[in-house]
């Protein structure tokens, strides 16, 4: 075939897949998605390659993806390599909304946005992801977080942590506090404590890091604690619930962290606080009194209110973990229903995948897989998969899965905004 | 012709809804030339005997012989033939 011919048939097939739309032939209706993340992105591509209308609620010009921020405050990446512009998701064709959702009427199947727009829609995907508690940890309010970040929104407070780390007097005492489940990315505080353990052996290597913890059991934990002691013995310290590890307030004056046990002073303090669904989950009256939202495991739509779907980190997903990776496969899955059921058709019960990698030092990767299906109302994992990467694995495989690590970032973000 | 039935394969939107787990795959298997393989480009047969190694262990991975155990002989075969008929792209 020439080059001319080939082009040719390739723009013809081109626009026979925008003309011809496969999954929603005959479906009619509006859909607005809220939240220009992983999820709600995802979500508005995949509607709109069905031919679907859909207007995608997202204030943000720039996205900053949370996975790999980790590394941002260890100082082995840049923000930028965070930061994704939404140029390729209006080159697409899904209209964006520039501004912010201020209310949800489910009755009417209205959204209210910041600029007095309202938009109608016959089924609303709301990916809005997480609100930090500034209400459940005494002594930590927004303020606090300026003196002892969270820097569990990647940005601003991302860099803010990462500045302190490296102006940290050497001999210095970084404290960190993990909250109980359910938070967004459950093995991310344990990255993040690896990461810093990372930088200040070789920058710092005077320095402590304590990790106080809320719970005893967390994601992948033979993994790190068998890297931390390999690794970081004299530089990592991790104190369970069970020794005294819940923190029961802070002082950002002080830099101190308490425990029921014990005070302990920081140079930089990193408190990750409880979390909720963000607060357009609860004016659309989604959330439940856990601040989470319940859902249909096949459709992800409200327990609470019909025709509103959660997907991410504000939906409780049952087995599948808050992640990036889960709210994309959520994504792809609910969108596949909203277009079955503007169609009339019924969805069939889906199967959804979760892969999350945590870096434990450069080039040393580790992972945890699922697969989930909806089982007696809520998405549980198939018996018998996934798990976690093997304790006695070779160092090429802690290599590989390091290298799948940065390449999934890679497919991930230009499948979701490139 | 061949390459011409290849990419009308390739790039002819899929007509049949995709089977449960099959949209999953596109969050780690991109476009060629990542370390993660691309599904571009292979048959059903490829993909579906390849699940089949990743679940009895036979063929070495790092996350799909987890993955795999998820879905049976069945799934696979229905996720495989959705995949090599372009769906997802």
């Amino acid at each position: 075939m020439t080059g001319i011919g080939r082009r040719a048939v390739l723009a013809g097939l081109a626009a026979t897949s925008f003309a011809r739309p496969s999954l929603a032939q005959g479906a009619r209706g509006r859909v607005v998605v809220i939240g220009g993340g992983f999820g709600g992105t995802t979500a508005a591509r995949a509607l709109q390659r069905a031919g679907i209308g859909v207007t995608l609620v997202e204030p943000a010009e720039t996205y900053l993806a949370c996975p790999f921020s980790n590394e941002v405050i260890a100082g082995m990446r840049p923000l930028s390599a965070q930061a994704f512009g939404y140029d390729g998701v209006r080159a697409s064709g899904v209209t964006i909304a520039r501004t912010r959702a201020e209310a949800v009427d489910g009755a009417a199947r209205q959204v209210r946005l910041a600029d007095g727009q309202v938009l109608d829609y016959d089924r609303l995907i709301l990916s809005p992801g997480i609100a930090l508690r500034f209400d459940a940890l005494p002594g930590y309010d927004a303020a606090a977080a300026q003196a002892m970040p969270h820097a569990w929104k990647a940005g601003a407070q991302t860099e803010l942590l990462a500045r302190q780390l490296a102006a940290m007097p050497e001999g210095g005492t970084v404290v960190m506090s993990v909250p109980g489940n359910p938070y967004r990315c459950p093995p991310g505080p344990y990255e993040r404590a690896s990461l810093i353990a990372w930088f200040l052996k070789t920058r710092k290597p005077r320095a402590k890091l304590i990790v106080l913890d809320a719970k005893d059991t967390f994601s992948k934990q033979r993994l790190f604690e068998s890297a931390w002691r390999a690794l970081y013995p004299d530089i990592l310290e991790y104190v369970p619930l069970a020794a005294g590890g819940q923190v029961t307030s802070v002082d950002p004056g002080q830099m101190s962290v308490a425990t029921d046990f014990s005070t302990y002073k920081a140079d930089v303090a990193c408190i990750i606080p409880p979390q909720r669904a963000a607060p357009i989950a609860t004016a659309a009256g989604v959330t439940d009194r856990s601040g989470w939202c319940p859902i249909d495991p096949v459709t992800f739509e409200s327990r609470l209110v019909p025709r509103i779907h959660v997907i991410g980190d504000a939906a409780i997903a049952g087995a599948m973990p808050k992640s990036a990776f889960a709210a994309n496969a959520q994504a792809k899955v609910c969108a596949d229903a909203v277009a079955d059921l503007l169609a009339g058709r019924t969805p069939v019960a889906p199967k959804l995948v979760n892969t999350c990698y945590s870096l434990v030092a450069p080039g040393y990767g580790i992972s945890v897989a699922g697969v989930y299906h909806p089982d007696k109302g809520v998405l549980a994992d198939v018996e018998g998969a996934g798990g976690t990467s093997p304790l006695d694995a070779p160092d090429d495989v802690r290599k590989q899965e390091a290298v799948y690590a940065e390449d999934w970032y890679r497919t991930i973000t230009a499948a979701v905004f490139g | 012709m061949r390459r011409l039935a290849l990419l009308l394969l390739l790039a002819t939107p899929a007509a049949a809804a995709p089977p449960p787990g099959a949209t999953t795959c596109s969050g780690c298997h991109g476009a060629p030339g990542g370390a993660v393989p691309s599904l571009a480009g292979h048959s059903a047969e490829d993909i579906a005997a390849a699940m089949a190694a990743f679940r009895t262990g036979a063929r070495p991975a790092t996350v799909m012989n987890r993955i795999a155990k998820g879905f049976s002989d069945e799934e696979s075969r229905a996720i495989a033939a959705w995949i090599a008929q372009g769906g997802g792209q």
